[in-house]
């Protein structure tokens, strides 16, 4: 049994397509502690929901798990059946998607889809479940909660079916709130509000977080952990100030040359990384960033490179960081 | 809502009298009347008879004449069928049909919404192409086929079944099969797409997040959203079969309201067309309306205005 809540080790991955086999996951080490917030950064396709997905079961076919050991709260979850998954999910474990126009049903009210998850996982009736869901939704901010309950999904801006989404994620008072991209669809402004209401009901409610984003600005604000994934390994990993002040993987270096910063100078350029992801299909024998990489080495293209420890949580793929401490601990 | 209903009586009032119009002249302007035959009437017996029917009035005048007898619920005699009013006939043979093809429709929605959401569920199967090869079939083969085949099998071959008339329950069995043969197999393709594409939808992952199981998800969730195209369907659907298919009726010798269609335009029993064309497209016209409000029922973001 793992101390931690989330313990995700060696795991692999693969969708069995029709073209070939696509190797979504090779090889992802992932824990986290109760209430700890940690984030998952990376470019599409990267695998950065896979892995989120992979923890409740939601692997969508013809996607399969074949390595690794995958645990959550004391579930072995390798080895877990549909049956014991829906045990969990919406209760233990619970996900906020990206886009909350189309992640409820338009068809029922606000009201019955909230009730729902709660008559489903706890042994509430009709009318406390209506209770709880009422306080759900004062919970995460939404005006006249009882007026909202009767409405349907089309009645409601982007924000708000967020607010909602949330109130269902939470109504059974997760340990773990998955959270895909929560504010990707929506407007700036609603962006920010909801990203507080996160961080308020963390603190809350004690929950831990797993967001999955391409925005560095949001887990800067939001996660101690940040891992960054590059085309299904996670080549580098750290506290929130080892990813900003110390990073040492040149795509995590990239990634952060390429947002927009307030005190930039006039004229000064954003440096996009060059090139274009690796097509999955047919990955690069090496590290697979190596092509777009401005200090690859020979070897980055042989060789995948082996995990480097730069501290105790901080550790990168990369050759040239391997390269480095050998160097420094051959000198000492 | 009452308003809305309102709008659309005047709405069904315009079309009707729109229909009537035009099926009025078109039906002038063919060729031939309905007393020529192959047997030489004499001219003044085609005269009397005309006069008698108002045919020999100018077609302008008759058209008021018609419209305005209409308007007030009399269709006029068939031309015909001497003796009897087109409404006596509609009457006494629409039940007939409507019989037929009530079974019919209930047969086709009870089969085919099922299939098509197995099909849905396992596609890609041999299930999902098994049934992919029957639907196609019954929406291909043409209801003479189907009814010829039938009637070989089960009526000459094995001798279950009476080859005519509604004589029990077993005269029903043919002729409800072949009547729901189209409708089951465009029903059950149709169920089938409009599933896939709910089933990818962001909300029923969300079910699924929810924990909840494959049959909840799959009835509550889904079935609501993929139903609305075969609602749409079933409008229009629900008025042609329970209006009786010529085919059908004729090779089973069923007396219903589909023959008389086909009969009238053949014998340019004028009133008789005009009648049956009328009926059909108020028929039509209700099942819109109730389609409209099903639809409102089931799916809350329509507004009916």
């Amino acid at each position: 049994m793992s101390e931690y809540l989330v313990d995700i080790q060696h795991e692999r991955l693969s969708f069995f397509t029709p073209a070939g086999e696509v190797k979504a996951l090779n090889d992802v080490s992932i824990h986290l502690n109760q209430g700890e917030v940690l984030g998952i950064v990376g470019e599409s396709g990267s695998g950065k929901s896979v892995t989120a997905y992979s923890l409740m079961g939601l692997t969508a076919y013809p996607g399969r798990l074949i390595g690794g050991t995958l645990e959550f709260n004391g579930h072995h979850i390798n080895d877990m059946t549909e049956k014991e998954f829906r045990k969990i999910r919406g209760n233990e474990v619970s996900i906020i998607f990206q886009d909350p126009m189309t992640s409820l049903n338009p068809v029922y009210t606000i009201g019955n889809q909230i009730e729902e998850v709660i008559l489903l996982h706890t042994d509430k009736n009709k009318s406390q479940a209506h209770e709880r869901a009422r306080e759900l939704l004062e919970l995460v901010g939404i005006n006249e909660p009882e007026k909202r309950l009767k409405q349907y999904p089309h009645e409601l801006s982007g924000g708000m079916r967020q607010r909602v989404m949330i109130a269902i994620a939470l109504a059974c008072e997760p340990k773990l709130l998955i959270a895909d991209e929560p504010t990707t669809a929506l407007d700036v402004t609603i962006q920010a509000q909801i990203l507080e209401l996160m961080i308020e009901l963390k603190n809350k409610l004690g929950m831990a977080i797993i967001m999955i984003t391409h925005d560095l600005g949001i887990v800067a604000n939001m996660c101690e952990k940040i891992a960054v994934m590059y085309a299904g390994h996670i080549v580098e990993y750290g506290t929130t100030d080892d990813i900003f002040y110390n990073p040492k993987h040149e795509y995590t270096k990239g990634l952060l040359k390429s947002i927009p910063r307030l005190d930039a100078r006039e004229h000064e350029r954003l440096v996009p990384i060059e090139g274009t992801p690796v097509d999955m299909l047919n990955p690069p024998k090496g590290c697979p960033f190596a092509p777009r990489c401005g200090n690859c080495m020979k070897i980055c293209l042989r060789e995948m490179p082996p995990v480097t420890n730069i501290s105790d949580v901080h550790y990168t793929q990369c050759w040239m960081n391997q390269k480095e401490q050998m160097e420094s601990e051959a000198r000492a | 809502m009452g308003k809305y209903i309102l709008k659309r009586i005047v709405l069904a009032l315009v079309t009707i009298w729109a229909v009537a119009t035009i099926t009025f002249f078109l039906m002038n302007l063919v060729p031939g009347g309905p007393f020529l035959s192959e047997k030489a009437i004499s001219p003044a017996a085609t005269a009397a008879l005309e006069a008698k029917y108002g045919l020999d009035k100018p077609m302008s005048e008759r058209y008021f004449t018609y419209i305005l007898d209409a308007a007030h619920g009399d269709f006029g005699d068939s031309l015909k069928q001497r003796g009897r009013t087109v409404m006596e006939i509609i009457t006494t043979k629409f039940p007939v049909s409507a019989r037929v093809g009530g079974i019919a429709v209930v047969l086709s929605l009870c089969l085919g919404v099922p299939l098509g959401i197995l099909a849905a569920y396992k596609r890609g199967t041999f299930v999902d192409s098994l049934f992919s090869v029957i639907a196609t079939c019954g929406i291909a083969v043409p209801s003479f086929v189907i009814c010829t085949l039938l009637m070989y099998a089960f009526g000459v071959r094995l001798k279950w079944l009476p080859t005519l008339g509604l004589e029990g329950w077993k005269g029903y069995v043919m002729p409800v099969c072949a009547l729901a043969a189209y409708p089951t197999s465009y029903i059950m393709r149709l169920m089938r797409s409009s599933m896939l594409d709910v089933l990818g939808q962001d909300y029923m992952r969300t079910a699924k997040a929810k924990g909840l199981s494959q049959k909840v998800a799959l009835f509550k969730h889904a079935m609501r959203n993929a139903i609305l195209p075969i609602i749409t369907y079933l409008g229009p659907m629900i008025a042609y079969t329970l209006t009786g298919s010529f085919i059908v009726e004729k090779i089973f010798t069923i007396p219903g309201l589909g023959g008389e269609f086909i009969k009238a335009i053949n014998g340019r029993d004028y009133t008789m067309i005009m009648g049956t064309t009328i009926f059909l497209a108020t028929f039509m016209i209700i099942m819109n309306v109730v389609v409209d409000i099903v639809y409102k029922l089931v799916d809350p973001r329509i507004t009916l205005k």
